[in-house]
């Protein structure tokens, strides 16, 4: 008998389309008469639509929209409208925050205007979502934990976007908009505040996020190992003597001698992916408002090892030939 | 309900395959070798590629030294006119070091012609002759008053030229590509071999070994005191140490500790080093070549009309020391001390090159880089 795994599945169940759960208003918002693809059978669903888009869903697109076209618009002029150059350098090209030399204060187009109006169409791009994935939630009938868990995203976002540089008093301090840039102005944060792995929430925020995907990995692993006894129907079978979930808790039990049931697997996995960026958002926050360098506030609160190292001496500018500085 | 088979199964790991392919051409073949250079498992260690060594090695050989001169009580300046630095050298270790310097520089088919007006050797007719006086003087310079970078090895003029009338590893200021009226560059986000592709600032050197921009950014205070350094900043510095590690083929922990790059007494002594390094390299570029700005022709100066200048990697060229060492200046004493008449400072550039795109305003230094930079026309805005 073909069994159907997704990636591997050798055949795929077309069911006939289906519109979904009616909600209490009914079916009306949900677009388009829906198709079956092959290559989203493999990962999921073969069924792409019916879509709800609304009023939320609509504004947001059109708020990314104007913001990536931003973007890319300022990225195309930085190679002078080459074409060619547009795409040999895309990874490298970026829309900058403005000068530091203008603070708070709303700067020329030229000069980061475009970065501000970017930011700020990204944002509400992003919020209109946010209020999407809420409603929807509730036009379900669904608790609204997807809602707050990307909420807890938007607020590194907004840390390291509007609310730091606000505290800061310059938007300069914000991140670019460019793909490499980005990452190198991230480490360039880090060296130039002392080195963030010293940053009590930055270590936070790595065992969440190190403990996400290990949390991942042993969530997801169990259940296909118990699939062959239906531990896909995860809650189903909580009630149950000698069922797939059973087994699948009795195997963590045996292997480390406690176990997650069913139910709070998803409270941990949802908590440590949350975490990862609520405390990575307040070590962003702290950084350069209330610590300035993290390696030696690490050494005046025991966090730095000391271990034997032979130690540079100190160049003195007064052994300089005269003339130069 | 239906099923349905697939034929192409294939296409799959084909697509997977050629995304495989395409994500490591760009990397190096393992094995690498790690030499571990500081306390145990801290990362301070050097990661070298050994089938690039080998062409590093072999890259950086220096030529066996001319065979001594027979010592004669004759000094230079008896047999030949116009010697304004060399004429106290015995004749013969002259000869001998105008030999040497040909063949660094300027080997055939130029030779000598290549400086010297053949019916008149004494002429300054030829602005390359002006230009090898005040190299020399450059070279003497370094080391002698600057063997807090160079050591006891000191430079000679093969550790830039080697072979070349200009070297190979020089630079001009990187105006980035050409923008769009009213577009403001910020002198970033390009990819460029000064940086190692980065992103970050791609011409840390105009701002840094030319102009003296304060190249510390990291906060010496835990808690905040006023607003310090802001990140734009730290990239430029970023951007010059990128050039330093691609240039002298190190990692940063070369220098650093890299659990705080700014601490003196985590760092190793080889920063000690590179911190009189950078200034070394600006007073070559500040006193010693902007000032010949005036008498370079054309083809020998960048787009903006600026002297091509010293950079790390002019004489590293991606070795650590540069000729990995070799001490070539034993062997040519008369390029070890200071000789001659203190060199007249060139006439200052009348007319000022153009604004040099990310230069900002230099604090008072009597050099004609820094001449040019005052004057440039309309400041560009740093960032």
């Amino acid at each position: 008998m073909a069994e159907y795994q997704n990636i591997f599945t050798q055949v795929q169940v077309h069911a006939p389309a289906y519109p979904g759960v009616p909600h209490e208003e009914g079916q009306r918002d949900r677009l388009g008469k829906p198709v079956f693809s092959y290559w989203a059978g493999k990962l999921g669903d073969a069924q792409i639509g019916p879509i709800y888009l609304g009023a939320t869903g609509v504004f947001s697109l059109m708020c990314g929209f104007i913001a990536i076209e931003i973007i890319g618009l300022n990225m195309w002029a930085s190679v002078n409208w080459n074409p060619i150059e547009f795409i040999r350098q895309l990874p490298w090209l970026a829309l900058e925050p403005p000068p530091p030399e203008y603070g708070l204060s709303l700067p020329p187009l030229a000069e980061g205007g475009w970065w501000l109006l970017a930011g700020f169409f990204l944002t509400a791009s992003i919020l209109l979502w946010w209020v999407r994935t809420y409603r929807r939630a509730i036009a379900l009938g669904m608790g609204t934990h997807l809602a707050w868990a990307f909420a807890a995203a938007i607020w590194l976002y907004l840390v390291l976007g509007f609310i730091r540089p606000l505290l800061m008093g310059s938007w300069s301090e914000a991140v670019p908009f460019g793909i490499f840039p980005h990452l190198d102005w991230t480490a360039a944060f880090s060296i130039r505040y002392g080195n963030l792995f010293y940053n009590p929430f930055h270590m936070l925020s790595i065992a969440f996020l190190y403990g996400s995907t290990l949390l991942f990995a042993m969530h997801g692993a169990t259940i296909l190992a118990v699939s062959r006894y239906g531990g896909d129907r995860e809650i189903d079978q909580v009630v149950d003597r000698g069922t797939a979930a059973e087994r699948a808790a009795l195997f963590w039990r045996w292997t480390m001698g406690f176990n997650a049931t069913m139910e709070s697997i998803h409270r941990w996995a949802l908590w440590f992916a949350v975490l990862t960026v609520i405390t990575g958002g307040i070590g962003i926050l702290l950084t350069g408002t209330v610590v300035d360098n993290w390696y030696l506030w690490g050494i005046k609160h025991g966090l730095v090892p000391v271990y034997p190292m032979e130690g540079a001496p100190v160049p003195d500018a007064g052994l300089l030939p005269a003339g130069v500085n | 309900m239906s099923t349905k088979s697939f034929a192409h199964r294939r296409l799959l790991p084909v697509l997977a395959g050629g995304l495989a392919v395409l994500a490591v051409t760009g990397c190096e073949r393992p094995p690498m070798d790690a030499q571990q250079t500081g306390f145990r498992g801290v990362a301070l260690e050097q990661v070298t590629n050994p089938r690039i060594q080998a062409r590093l090695a072999a890259a950086n050989v220096a030529p066996d030294p001319l065979p001594p001169a027979a010592p004669v009580p004759t000094p230079a300046s008896a047999v030949y006119q116009n010697l304004q630095i060399l004429g106290d050298l015995p004749l013969t270790e002259f000869t001998r070091l105008m030999a040497a310097i040909t063949a660094w520089v300027a080997p055939a088919p130029d030779d000598c012609s290549y400086c010297h007006n053949l019916e008149n050797m004494a002429s300054d007719e030829k602005y390359t002759k002006v230009v090898a006086r005040s190299m020399l003087q450059l070279t003497q310079h370094s080391n002698e008053a600057w063997k807090s970078h160079v050591a006891e090895t000191g430079v000679t003029c093969y550790t830039c030229h080697r072979g070349n009338a200009v070297p190979q590893y020089v630079w001009t200021t990187d105006p980035g590509p050409a923008q769009p009226s009213r577009f403001v560059a910020t002198g970033q986000n390009i990819a460029s071999p000064t940086v190692a592709y980065a992103s970050l600032p791609f011409d840390p050197l105009t701002r840094f070994l030319d102009d003296d921009h304060p190249i510390s950014v990291v906060s010496e205070t835990a808690l905040p005191e006023g607003y310090g350094q802001d990140i734009k900043h730290a990239e430029w510095t970023y951007g010059l140490m990128m050039h330093i590690s691609d240039s002298l083929g190190v990692n940063c922990t070369y220098c650093h500790n890299s659990r705080s790059f700014y601490a003196w007494d985590q760092s190793s002594t080889a920063r000690f080093t590179a911190w009189y390094a950078i200034r070394h390299v600006r007073d070559i570029n500040r006193n010693y070549i902007w000032p010949l700005n005036d008498i370079l022709p054309d083809s020998r100066k960048g787009p903006l009309g600026d002297p091509k200048r010293v950079a790390c990697v002019t004489c590293h060229q991606g070795v650590n020391k540069p000729l990995l060492g070799a001490p070539m200046l034993k062997d040519y004493p008369a390029l070890a001390t200071v000789t001659g008449a203190k060199a007249e400072p060139a006439p200052a550039a009348t007319d000022a090159p153009p604004a040099a795109m990310i230069r900002t305003e230099v604090e008072a230094a009597p050099t004609a880089a820094a001449k040019v930079s005052e004057q440039a026309a309309p400041q560009q805005p740093v960032m």
